[in-house]
């Protein structure tokens, strides 16, 4: 009898268990986004500062969404992590302190992290409405702080000008030629989705997820609920801080932006039109946000803003979890269709 | 050196500052509190309001008094349905999409506004009787600031009153208390949640054009002044009248006195204190604790 249970739920044999075993393998489309990033490279090499802007956005999106999709904390003060990971590059830099690119963001990644950890361990014993209004506090609190220490970080000029050494002494961040900036972007994002798509598809991620879904259940059985939300925010930090020192090194500049109301408000659009808790969406939001600002804005500002109100608005009153929100139903019916004899 | 006189003129406008605060804020706090709702959007109806009312100052040549109350009747009368059609779809949703959806509301309305009206800003031209100073016995003072002080005043023992002694108020105070109770207990919280929005909308309204003239209006007025609304609902507590007049008042002296002799760190003490305060007392300096 007992054995017949196991055999029968040994993941060969039984189809759900199968799909649970093998949730985590990479799919074979998984490689398209990375084929298409290194196509763009060849195609459009005149574009490389858009798509160099593009990668960045979609790393701080993807640590924002390991925090919101997956551990469920709504935050408006994201952009800290990715301001305190700028500024610990731009000043170390600027300061001749460090200015070794690679190891500059394992310098940025440990900044941020302790931030996100000393913030973490006060912020996250509320919840709700409280929580919201401490991040966004927290966020302006950074923001004016920066504005203030105008002898360290610039103030509102920021730093410019920033020395970052070429990469392994070799390749050069030239602001005028991209290649290397396009490059580095894409190796560490490629490093950064690794990371954060093997957390979420191991048990530590798993139970960010029941956390999100049922937070006293979670209490219930045992799990330690305070401690996995600082972790994933710590880690999310650590990841939101390299994204910022990214965009440092890519700029050779800082400047108060990364630290931003608009920045903290703009990725959570990103993850909201993308569809959020689904990895890719912090790609598809992207993509979808910045080639649409990138045209539209310039052009029409205004018509941008009302549109992008408007879209938002629909997508919290209708679709509830983006584009991926409206498609994924739509392929599930399409396969049912065609399973269908 | 600071002598009485100072400190005098620095309460009152302090004061005035303040007043202007908990008129837009006192129907955010209420609505929060009925409904739990993260509403990010209410800036944008005082600024909605501070454009109705100078415009049609301006345009319409109304009069301040008579301008203020048209403020008012449209800004409450245009929020009914929006509260009826969408809000109302959102109060069960998740705390994420309402922040977006209030976020989107913001940036729509403000977009429409700088499409409408134009992106500079509105200056509010005050009658001749408020633009000069009064004398009030110790020192000459601005007539306007003195006015708001007055004006809000009455406004907090008018809202006062009617949240402690009539029908009404009971039942909003019962359904902040407890909502499932009160409406078991046969109160229509639906409505009693309509009547309030139009209400709180219709008092943000009033605060975007009374405080116009030292705050500003521009379409990007919502998102300048968002943070400073959050703070006082949330020290004040959520659906408290008199703690929100409380931390209003704290507020705007507090902001008034360190623009003055902190010109540059004041803001930062601000969101300081404003942190440790909800660490301390997640429900507010003058909130209830949470059951």
């Amino acid at each position: 009898m007992t054995t017949q249970t196991v055999a029968a739920v040994r993941s060969d044999v039984h189809p759900a268990a199968r799909t649970l075993a093998e949730r985590h393998r990479p799919r074979a489309w998984e490689v398209v986004p990375w084929l298409a990033a290194i196509a763009f490279f060849f195609a459009l090499p005149t574009h490389l500062g858009f798509g160099t802007e593009l990668l960045i956005t979609i790393l701080f999106a993807l640590s924002l969404d390991l925090v919101l999709g997956y551990a469920g904390i709504v935050t408006l003060g994201h952009a800290v992590f990715f301001g305190v990971g700028a500024y610990t590059v731009g000043m170390l830099a600027k300061y001749g302190i460090w200015s070794e690119p690679i190891t500059g963001l394992l310098i940025a990644a440990a900044a941020a992290a302790v931030v996100g950890l000393g913030s973490g361990l006060v912020l996250l014993r509320t919840t709700g409405l409280t929580l919201l209004m401490l991040t966004l506090c927290t966020r302006a609190l950074l923001e004016e702080a920066a504005n203030l220490g105008h002898d360290w970080t610039g103030g509102f000029d920021g730093l410019d000008s920033v020395p970052i050494q070429p990469i392994f002494g070799i390749f050069e961040f030239n602001p005028l030629y991209l290649t290397t900036q396009y490059v580095y972007a894409l190796v560490v994002l490629f490093v950064g989705f690794l990371i954060v798509r093997t957390i979420v598809y191991a048990p530590f991620g798993q139970s960010l997820t029941g956390i999100r879904e049922n937070t006293l259940r979670m209490h219930a059985v045992g799990a330690p609920v305070n401690a996995r939300l600082v972790t994933c925010y710590t880690i999310s930090a650590a990841i939101a801080g390299v994204a910022g020192a990214v965009w440092a090194q890519a700029n050779l500049y800082v400047n108060l932006s990364t630290l931003g109301l608009d920045r903290a408000a703009t990725v959570l659009i990103i993850l909201a039109l993308g569809g959020y808790g689904r990895l890719y969406g912090a790609f598809i939001g992207a993509i979808l946000y910045m080639v649409l600002s990138h045209y539209l804005a310039k052009a029409y500002p205004t018509a941008w803003q009302l549109g992008l109100g408007l879209l938002l608005m629909v997508i919290a009153l209708c679709a509830r979890n983006g584009m991926i929100g409206i498609v994924e139903p739509l392929l599930q019916r399409w396969r049912r269709v065609r399973s269908a004899p | 050196m600071i002598n009485g006189v100072d400190v005098i003129g620095m309460l009152l406008g302090g004061l005035a500052a303040g007043m202007v605060l908990f008129i837009v804020s006192v129907g955010l706090s209420v609505t929060m509190g009925l409904m739990g709702f993260a509403n990010l959007a209410h800036g944008s109806f005082a600024m909605l309001g501070g454009y109705v009312i100078v415009l049609s100052m301006h345009r319409l040549g109304l009069g301040f008094v008579s301008a203020l109350l048209l403020g008012f009747v449209v800004v409450a009368l245009v929020s009914i349905p929006v509260e009826r059609l969408l809000y109302r779809r959102l109060y069960r949703a998740a705390e994420l999409d309402q922040v977006l959806f209030t976020i989107g509301l913001v940036f729509a309305l403000s977009a429409a506004v700088t499409l409408l009206i134009g992106p500079e800003n509105q200056q509010l031209v005050l009658p001749q009787v408020l633009q000069g100073q009064l004398d009030i016995g110790i020192t000459r003072y601005r007539t306007y600031s003195l006015l708001l002080i007055v004006v809000g005043t009455l406004i907090a023992i008018l809202l006062w009153l009617a949240f402690e002694r009539t029908l009404i108020g009971a039942q909003i105070r019962a359904a902040v208390d407890n909502r499932r109770m009160a409406a078991s207990l046969g109160i229509n919280v639906d409505r009693l949640f309509t009547i309030t929005f139009a209400l709180g909308s219709g008092m943000a309204a009033l605060g975007g054009g009374l405080g116009a003239e030292f705050l500003g209006l521009d379409p990007q007025y919502a998102l300048k002044y968002l943070v400073y609304f959050l703070i006082v609902v949330a020290v004040g507590g959520l659906g408290r009248v008199s703690g929100v007049f409380s931390a209003a008042l704290i507020l705007g002296l507090m902001d008034f006195v360190l623009k003055k002799y902190l010109p540059k760190g004041g803001t930062l003490f601000i969101y300081v204190l404003t942190i440790l305060l909800l660490l301390w007392r997640p429900q507010g300096l003058f909130g209830r604790a949470a059951r």
